[in-house]
């Protein structure tokens, strides 16, 4: 077996010393009921590199990937280029294969990324401080949520209706189970979103307010007049962005108010795999650190007064507070923060602003070739590379009918609100720099065709 | 402007004069390289990508909330980019590097055909939300990979999507309080045993339940005499790791669970220990309800400084009715179904609910299921034979040096403990552990389990060699020779490592979680 480096030999000299006849004789505790006299039935025996390969290239090959097709799907998660250099950097041995870097001497290179890390995702968020990460959007969306409710003592969430359904059904699910009181209602198919009527539904017991920007429709609410009025009643405002690409052309969600940020940070680096794993980004100001969930990395000195950096502040966390601790996390994400910190180095201030504007524009060519489609209606007003549509009939059998066309044009409203009868005809379109005019004039022609 | 030949980027070297009496102006030894941070570096004007110009795009559609000037960012070229984060990871110890014994972590060679698989496009490449018919591959891999699990652990049921460890065990929890609550059954207290890892006890406050701590015997299992009667109308359940975090296999598991069955409540067992028993033991015969797999611990996805992780959740029949969505389930014709929100009222009425967005940890679905075929029944047993024997291998050549709490107790699992019971007057467990680093280990994990007084807790793995085990228990023979005798050095070890022993108290004190000017 290639990944088992003893010989026979090795273990019967290995026996000899331990005092044991044989490794079974090692499991001599195990009770001889629960005890396998022969290898697990149906698993087949060991198979070689070549044939594993064989049998997972057949299951690969039997997928429609995102890369083959005019593919315009979004909704949380997006198709951006990933520049080579960043797969090449996470599969370095001493990244990939590293520990959480609990001795700090000989876990500079990680430590150094995550500081690093954290910095970005403040400066991008506009936050003043940011954390290791979390496992993805929608779980940093719910300890967002828990934090709020740690500092303001109240136990009511206000969510609007542009937070993508997971991340609300995720956050539904943890509440259930900790009491806390979450104020939900489903998105409406109108062309800005209603900030007045979200802020109408904030009174004196509301923790805080969770706000999608931009939300699951594309549209971009105005996160600054809802930042002053849940604060004006002593609530927080949680600001998720699903796109963290939009932050290259839109005001950061930090310099408009909001008191913590989280996100997903899977368009930066991390690429599409089916939904995970993925990265969750918490950000959030200086006055709640001891607050914040999840692993945070500082600097300070060694022993010689040299720079270096640990994780810190773990007085918070579940090895240490045990049943007290602010989360249960351990493990986090910190491969794919370092897929994340890689391509945001690449891009810069100024790479990020451009591939924003690309993807920005391509979605605006794609709104504009829809609406020429009889039947569609393009929603938003405004949109960063995502908005919706509606269509004269169900969009869930549309979505299959462009992929039986080989088109994946977007995801139907059905999908994420399957009980929601006024969604069923919407759709969510998403563009990004990847997307070609041969790719937008391919759906509009698939579009045309399904809806004749 | 600047002057002609400015020095460029020196990092501060602090007081000490270095062992060598050698100051280098750049602060580097040879191989060993400092590098600075990426804000001391990059400019917000330079890229490593390149793109086509957008000085004409029109952002009207943007509307009020676009930005007047782009983010504060810093970019590097290709080449500078390579070089930062190359040398960065060499300040890095790895699995790749040396043996990593880092107990209840489970740090085993990671093969890198799973990283070549996970790569391929129709898993790499695909949307989560495309319709179904065109990732059935995609899939098919979360169903077969879940088959496997069910398999392994002889359970009923899977949930997949859990994206770590401790995710897994709430998972669990929410499973016993959803079962709970549809027999309208108001029971709130979680037995938890004392040498528990952290997250146990975190968890299941989490989850809304009572926390109880049971005491350990002095052979380092749980008591299991004063857990059972314990028992009674207001406890829900038990979290019990197994094997233990003591190296020990839990003997009374399965009269345990039986009782807490008479007595109305589950059986969770943190599955972090796995590995031990993967091919040999199935927790389904021991009577567990719901046990947590770690795959990046037994099924060798890479750890990756941190995560991501994954943490399937396998389940008894009473419990798999209540497991969260999405799942999926193979049809009679052959293809794949998800089962989400949309199907749920009709197949899977009483889900407790979604645990994060999407279907789970996809990109370690493909490297477990790729491991556990490599790896196939005859190889899986010898995983956990060769992991248990290369444990007790370590424990029984360094007893006669290193006090093992429980040596008497029969033969360990996976992991061998020790404590520092013997070293000199204040000679404790971290120096032996940093005088490893000067020996180019990765230390063992320390001060846990919590029940034993200065803990050493060495988890080898299988991927060791017999060669690589004797040159590190050569290693741990003349650190504890040291620790006994009281070597100064050792107190202010690591000397070798790119960094002393940092200032964990300074860190806190003062955060400076980000870079910031000047």
């Amino acid at each position: 077996m290639r990944y088992l480096p003893l010989t026979d030999t090795d273990r019967s000299a290995m026996l000899s010393v331990i005092g044991a006849g044989s490794i079974d004789e090692l499991f001599a505790d195990v009770p001889a009921a629960a005890r396998l006299s022969a290898p697990i039935a149906g698993l087949p025996n060991h198979a070689s590199e070549m044939a594993v390969e064989r049998h997972m290239a057949r299951l690969s090959a039997n997928n429609v990937t995102a890369g083959s097709v005019p593919f315009f799907l979004g909704a949380g998660a997006y198709r951006h280029h990933v520049p080579a250099t960043v797969d090449h950097m996470i599969q370095r041995g001493e990244f990939l294969t590293a520990y959480t870097p609990y001795q700090p001497e000989i876990a500079q290179g990680t430590l150094q990324v995550l500081f690093e890390f954290q910095t970005q995702v403040a400066r991008l968020f506009g936050t003043e401080v940011a954390n290791a990460s979390l496992y993805d959007g929608s779980t940093a969306c719910w300890e967002a949520i828990a934090m709020a409710g740690r500092i303001t003592k109240r136990g009511k969430a206000v969510l609007s209706g542009g937070v993508h359904s997971h991340y609300v059904e995720t956050a539904r699910t943890m509440a259930k189970f900790t009491g806390d009181v979450l104020d939900t209602v489903v998105p409406e198919l109108t062309a800005t979103p209603d900030d007045a009527a979200l802020i109408a539904r904030i009174d004196g017991e509301t923790s805080c307010v969770v706000v999608q920007y931009p939300d699951i429709l594309g549209r971009i609410p105005d996160l600054a007049a809802i930042a002053s009025a849940a604060q004006a009643k002593g609530a927080l405002l949680i600001a998720v962005v699903t796109e963290p690409v939009a932050l290259g052309v839109l005001q950061s969600p930090g310099s408009l108010g909001a008191d913590i940020v989280v996100g997903e940070g899977q368009s930066i680096g991390v690429g599409l795999q089916f939904g995970g794993p993925y990265l969750g980004l918490f950000g959030c100001r200086e006055k709640y650190l001891r607050q914040i969930p999840g692993r945070l990395c500082g600097e300070t000195v060694d022993a010689d007064g040299k720079r270096g950096f640990v994780l810190t502040l773990s007085t918070r966390e579940q090895h240490i507070r045990r049943e007290k601790a602010t989360s249960n996390i351990c493990t986090n994400s910190g491969l794919c923060a370092l897929a994340f910190s890689v391509h945001m180095t690449l891009l810069g201030g100024s790479g990020l602003s451009d591939m924003a504007k690309l993807s920005h524009a391509a979605a605006r060519k794609t709104a504009t070739a829809l609406a020429q489609v009889a039947g569609v209606t393009v929603v938003n007003t405004h949109y960063f590379n995502e908005f919706a549509i509606t269509l004269p009939k169900d969009a869930r059998q549309v979505v299959r009918e462009l992929a039986d066309r080989q088109v994946l044009g977007g995801v139907s409203l059905g999908r994420l609100y399957p009980l929601e009868a006024a969604l069923a005809n919407g759709m969510i379109v998403a563009a990004t720099e990847c997307t070609t005019d041969e790719d937008i004039a391919a759906l509009a022609a698939a579009l045309k065709e399904v809806l004749a | 402007m600047n002057a002609i030949n400015p020095t460029g980027w020196r990092p501060s070297m602090g007081e000490n004069e270095p062992e060598t009496g050698i100051r280098t102006f750049t602060g580097n030894r040879a191989l060993q390289l400092e590098e600075a941070l990426l804000f001391e570096l990059g400019a917000a004007d330079r890229s490593g990508v390149d793109f086509p110009d957008t000085a004409d795009i029109d952002l009207s559609a943007l509307g009020p909330m676009a930005r007047a000037e782009r983010p504060n960012l810093p970019g590097l070229s290709e080449p500078e980019t390579v070089r930062h984060y190359t040398r960065l990871s060499r300040q890095n110890y790895a699995i790749d590097l040396g043996l990593f014994p880092l107990g209840s972590c489970t740090m085993k060679h990671n093969p890198r055909l799973d990283e070549k698989v996970a790569r391929m496009p129709g898993f790499a490449d695909v949307h989560p939300l495309q319709p179904v018919h065109t990732v059935q591959g995609a899939l098919s891999v979360m169903n077969e990979l879940a088959h496997w699990l069910i398999e392994l652990t002889g359970m009923h049921g899977v949930a997949m999507t859990p994206k770590a460890g401790a995710h897994g065990e709430l998972c669990g929890l929410l499973c016993i309080r959803a079962a709970l609550e549809a027999k309208g059954d108001p029971r709130d207290v979680i037995l938890v045993p004392e040498s528990a890892h952290g997250t146990n006890p975190a968890t299941a406050a989490f989850a809304g339940f009572r926390v109880e701590n049971i005491p350990a015997t002095p052979e380092g299992r749980v008591d299991s005499a004063a857990l059972i009667a314990r028992l009674g109308p207001d406890v829900a359940g038990v979290m019990i790791t197994n094997p233990n975090t003591c190296g020990l296999f839990e003997r009374d598991l399965k009269i345990i669970a039986d009782a807490v069955h008479a007595a109305g409540g589950y059986v969770y067992c943190d599955g972090a220990n796995f590995n031990a028993i993967v091919g040999r033991v199935r927790p389904g015969d021991l009577g567990v309800d719901a046990m947590h797999i770690n795959l990046h611990k037994t099924f060798s996805t890479p750890h990756g400084g941190g995560g991501p992780g994954s943490g399937p959740v396998v389940l008894s029949e009473a419990l798999s009715p209540f497991g969260p969505l999405p799942f999926t389930a193979r049809q009679a014709d052959g293809s794949v179904k998800l089962i989400e929100e949309e199907q749920a009222h009709e197949e899977h009425p009483q889900a407790f609910g979604r645990m994060c967005a999407f279907h789970g940890q996809m990109g370690m679905y493909t490297r477990a299921l790729a491991y556990i075929l490599s790896h196939g029944a005859d190889g899986l047993r010898q995983v956990s034979g060769d992991a248990v024997l290369n444990a007790n291998y370590i424990l029984r050549s360094l007893d006669d040096v290193l006090d093992a709490p429980f040596g008497a107790s029969g033969h360990c699992m996976h992991e061998a403990l020790f404590s520092d019971d013997g070293f000199a007057e204040g000679f404790s467990t971290n120096d032996l552990a940093k005088g490893l680093i000067d020996e180019g280990y990765h230390p063992m994990t320390v001060y846990f389990p919590l029940v034993v007084h200065g803990a050493m807790l060495v988890e080898p793995t299988e991927t060791e060699s017999k060669a690589g085990i004797d040159q590190f228990v050569g290693a741990m023979r003349s650190l504890a020779e040291r620790a006994r005798a009281g070597d100064e050095m050792l107190k202010s070890a690591p000397h070798l490592a790119p960094r002393r022993r940092l200032d964990e108290t300074l860190a806190a004190r003062k955060p400076k979680l980000v870079w910031k000017e000047g």
